[in-house]
């Protein structure tokens, strides 16, 4: 008697999930590209490249999915199951992460593509109101009392990992830095801050849409492209003389790839990023080429800024990321003892 | 004396729709939510208690709670009001305002979310005004509260109005005959009979509230330990792959909704043996 | 006889004075009433209609072309089909189960329905993650037999059920509750199986209820945030609900396109309160017609 509603069940359910999965079978070759907050625009036009220019070498047809978000959101849903065939994120850290803790790619995977797996760089400067009203000039200012900024979480964005080690490395190379003045000056800092958005976009919104804050920490291509289009009248870019040497970092997933037979295309997918054509587009849309010819073509777009890297202060991202943002890190602390 | 599990009925399809229903629910809701406790329970004693207490939860649930109980006494207030102009009174356009308080409920979240932030953020609507008044609405605890009031508005109004409907007229008039001031006779008669309904449709407005996200994430500051509520705090751990962190928090939210859960079927009970008794 | 209903609504309208309010209070109420109702109700739904149409009507219409918003559009109303029925299924047996019977536990299983209302939609995407994701507890089994749920439309359908499961079952209920089980009783034993009794003496009763409680499950399912977010995956043009894709483009500085798609999900609300005050109306006579009918002839069945 019990028997029969249980078949009923799991008739039903099974029914209808059946039915869900079967809508979204039978797709033609297609990529899933899991990458972080501000490339959307970039993909969507490296997408339509590769895709073309793919077409034209193989004859196959390719479409490329994309899903954005925080850094280490989007690292989190790979590694729950998010199908990506390649990962194109905000910082190593994110990407080895997905190594350690599902084992679908291996640890060595940085050295598979030239420039350690970055196929263009950044770094971090400021965004400010038109005119600078506040005369911000470089990272001192941004602890002035009565300096509204604005950056995202470090514990879920990934360029907010890169704004906090901008800061602490600028810091520390002050005359007299040590760690303990870099962690007061970053402490003072978040001080000014008055919201932290889970992603680069989301604090980007926040500063130009809805006016909050005076200055704004973010990737340079995330600026350069508030700054044209419509923002030009309204924002100024402000580059600080020294800041860090940003690479978000390229991989494939590799049991994804196996499973769906798709590395070779995905394999071709990233290498087009160092491509000519794929500098190009990077450059394009602000991201500073590898490619010397092509950085060479874009040398203009992009100020002059001293960039650190993150080697020669914080060893490594396991290392940054245990120090830092990891619980009881630095950032944990500052939040702990500091701004109520 | 034997057990009674159940009553001897006549008519059919006992077994097949509790046995259905039960599956079901067990299948979506129960096994689910009971996995949150299994992986919760890989965490000692210890861990989960430092967990569940660090400054940065125990803020998150101030600030949660907190002005989830605001929102439910504002909307206590004001929901009475608005129930009470609602039956009684008759004005132009009543019936499309009646049928929009049901507006919050019917609504996604995130275009509460997003409509709100653009009303209370300095060059939004409301909020330009009330900015050089020094009222910052927008990315503050105040903009959760404007959130979670809007989320609950519905609620009180809609357990209070068939309450109000079904009330006796005879024995208002009969007080009034009898001597009474309009006041003595909302305190005395009136009053005695709302409260169940209005505590019933207060703790429903604040469960709700209590976990909600998307309406209320555009508008926080998600600022740890001032703006940040207890669903993002989850969705941080998560991001963090502290999963038994964030499964932990769930277990306390979990337990605080199956309370008031609880809580608003004994308030149900109460006011429905009242209106039985009469 | 006109005479005899005007002194009775003479009548009427001086009770009403003398047990009612005085004027000022009234006034004040109404005031109270509306400012509120004004600032957290009308000024939102009016900014919702504003902010899209700030770039005026054509690029109003822009996001409509998109694919990804056709996609989102496609795969919400696919999760909210799936979610509905089922969830109706649910509760129709879960009201006959506690309606028509007497048995241990029942008002503990009306009390446990109501567990996914105040549940947090974080957590209940967060539970099915931990079911369903590759860490999760069947997730190896399901990577070997290449099932996906989680980040795909299965996960997104199941979160949808999940947050809107209590809906019908929860309008059904007490109604079915209050309408006790004479009429059923009577039909069985006149020999009408119990499929007979359902459809031609409970369905009639229950129908506006039931059809509420659909609507209302509906513009849930269609709505629903915070749940679908967690188990999405946000791949564009592929697992992006309505809801999801707002946000997309509000993260896009495409504000005015977020509005756009959010004012499409406030024409579903507002056609959902329409469709409710039109049932509520109908229900009114209907349910007390069959009171009248009822109660006219004290114990016997009609």
């Amino acid at each position: 008697m019990m028997f029969k509603p249980l078949v009923f069940t799991l008739a039903f359910l099974t029914g209808a999930v059946g039915f869900a999965s079967s809508v979204q079978a039978g797709q033609s070759v297609s990529l899933l590209n899991v990458s972080y907050d501000p490339t959307r625009e970039l993909y969507q036009e490296f997408n339509a490249a590769f895709a073309k220019h793919w077409l034209a070498k193989t004859g196959q047809s390719v479409s490329i999915k994309q899903s954005h978000g925080g850094s280490s959101k989007q690292a989190r849903a790979v590694i729950d199951g998010l199908e990506a065939d390649v990962v194109t994120l905000a910082l190593a850290y994110d990407i080895d992460a997905i190594s350690e803790k599902a084992g679908l790619l291996p640890a060595n995977w940085q050295s598979r593509f030239p420039h350690n797996s970055a196929p263009y760089s950044s770094t971090i400067v400021f965004l400010v109101r038109k005119g600078n009203p506040k005369g911000i000039k470089d990272w001192d200012d941004l602890v002035k009392p009565g300096i509204s900024v604005i950056t995202p979480n470090p514990k879920t964005s990934g360029v907010a990992r890169w704004n906090y080690l901008a800061a602490w490395g600028y810091a520390l190379k002050q005359p007299g830095g040590d760690e303990t003045k870099a962690q007061d000056f970053v402490q003072r800092l978040f001080k000014n801050v008055p919201v932290l958005d889970s992603g680069a976009r989301g604090a980007t919104t926040t500063f130009v849409e809805r006016g909050i804050g005076d200055v704004l920490i973010n990737w340079e291509n995330e600026i350069l492209l508030s700054t044209k289009g419509s923002g030009k009248d309204k924002f100024d870019i402000v580059v600080p003389p020294v800041s860090i040497l940003a690479e978000p970092t390229v991989s494939l997933v590799d049991k994804i790839v196996d499973k769906r037979g798709t590395r070779q295309i995905a394999q071709a997918y990233l290498e087009y990023l160092y491509s000519e054509e794929g500098q190009d587009i990077a450059g394009k849309n602000y991201y500073r080429p590898q490619l010397q010819s092509v950085a060479a073509k874009y040398a203009t777009t992009f100020p002059a800024v001293e960039r650190f890297t993150l080697q020669e202060f914080f060893g490594n991202w396991q290392k940054a990321h245990k120090t830092h943002f990891a619980d009881d890190g630095t950032f944990d602390q500052i939040y702990l003892k500091g701004p109520k | 004396m034997t057990l009674v599990l159940k009553q001897p009925s006549v008519l059919p399809g006992f077994g097949l729709t509790l046995g259905f229903a039960l599956f079901y629910f067990s299948l979506i809701v129960l096994i689910p939510l009971s996995g949150l406790f299994v992986k919760t329970s890989s965490l000692t004693w210890e861990q989960f208690w430092h967990t569940v207490t660090e400054p940065r939860a125990l803020a998150s649930y101030r600030l949660t709670f907190g002005a989830s109980f605001l929102g439910a006494l504002i909307n206590g207030f004001f929901g009475s009001v608005v129930a009470w102009v609602l039956v009684r009174y008759r004005f132009p356009g009543r019936s499309i305002v009646d049928a929009l308080v049901d507006l919050p409920f019917a609504l996604p979240t995130a275009v509460a979310g997003i409509t709100l932030t653009a009303i209370y953020s300095s060059n939004g609507w409301i909020g330009q005004y009330l900015e050089p008044l020094g009222l910052k609405i927008a990315f503050t605890p105040l903009g959760v509260l404007v959130a979670l009031t809007f989320i609950g508005l519905p609620f009180v109004v809609r357990t209070v109005q068939p309450v109000l409907q079904d009330l006796d007229k005879e024995v208002e008039e009969a007080a009034t005959t009898l001597g009474a001031n309009r006041w003595q006779t909302v305190r005395a008669v009136i009053m005695p009979e709302l409260w169940p309904a209005l505590l019933t449709g207060m703790a429903m407005a604040f469960a709700r509230s209590v976990g909600e996200y998307g309406s209320v994430i555009f508008i926080a500051g998600n600022m740890p330990l001032k703006s940040e509520i207890t669903p993002l705090l989850i969705m941080t751990k998560l991001e963090q792959y502290d999963y038994a962190g964030a499964t932990a928090l769930g277990v306390v939210m979990l337990v605080a909704s199956f309370l008031l859960v609880l809580t608003i079927n004994l308030l149900q009970w109460w006011s429905s043996a009242r209106h039985t008794a009469r | 006889m006109s005479t005899e209903t005007a002194t009775t609504v003479r009548n009427e309208e001086w009770k009403a004075s003398l047990t009612g309010e005085s004027t000022w209070v009234r006034w004040t109420l109404m005031a109270l009433a509306l400012g509120y109702l004004t600032l957290f109700l009308f000024v939102p739904l009016a900014a919702v209609f504003a902010e899209a149409l700030k770039n005026g009507l054509e690029s109003y219409f822009a996001p409509f072309q998109d694919p990804d918003t056709l996609a989102a559009i496609r795969l919400t109303f696919i999760a909210a089909s799936l979610a509905v029925p089922l969830n109706l299924v649910f509760g129709v047996a879960a009201a006959w189960a506690i309606a028509k019977f007497e048995f241990v536990g029942k008002q503990m299983l009306i009390t446990i329905i109501d567990i996914p209302l105040a549940v947090s939609p974080v957590i209940s995407g967060l539970i099915y993650v931990l079911l369903f994701g590759a860490q999760g507890w069947l997730g190896p089994w399901l990577i070997e037999h290449d099932i996906r749920i989680i980040f795909a439309l299965p996960g997104i359908v199941l979160a949808t059920i999940f947050v809107t499961v209590p809906f019908i079952a929860r309008e059904l209920i007490p109604l079915m509750q209050s309408q006790g089980r004479e009429e059923e009783e009577a039909a069985f034993t006149l020999g009408a199986s119990g499929w007979q009794t359902f459809i031609r003496i409970t369905l009639p009763n229950i129908k506006w209820s039931l059809l509420y409680g659909v609507i209302l499950c509906n513009a849930r399912a269609m709505g629903e945030f915070g749940a679908v977010s967690v188990v999405s995956g946000h791949i564009r043009g592929l697992t992006n609900t309505l809801p999801l894709h707002v946000e997309i483009l509000y993260n896009e500085y495409n504000a005015v396109g977020a509005f756009t798609v959010a004012s499409l999900l406030t024409l579903l609300a507002i056609v959902t309160l329409i469709v409710k005050t039109v049932i509520e109306r109908k229900s009114a006579p209907s349910r007390s017609a069959h009171d009248a009918a009822w109660n006219a002839q004290p114990g016997s069945p009609s």
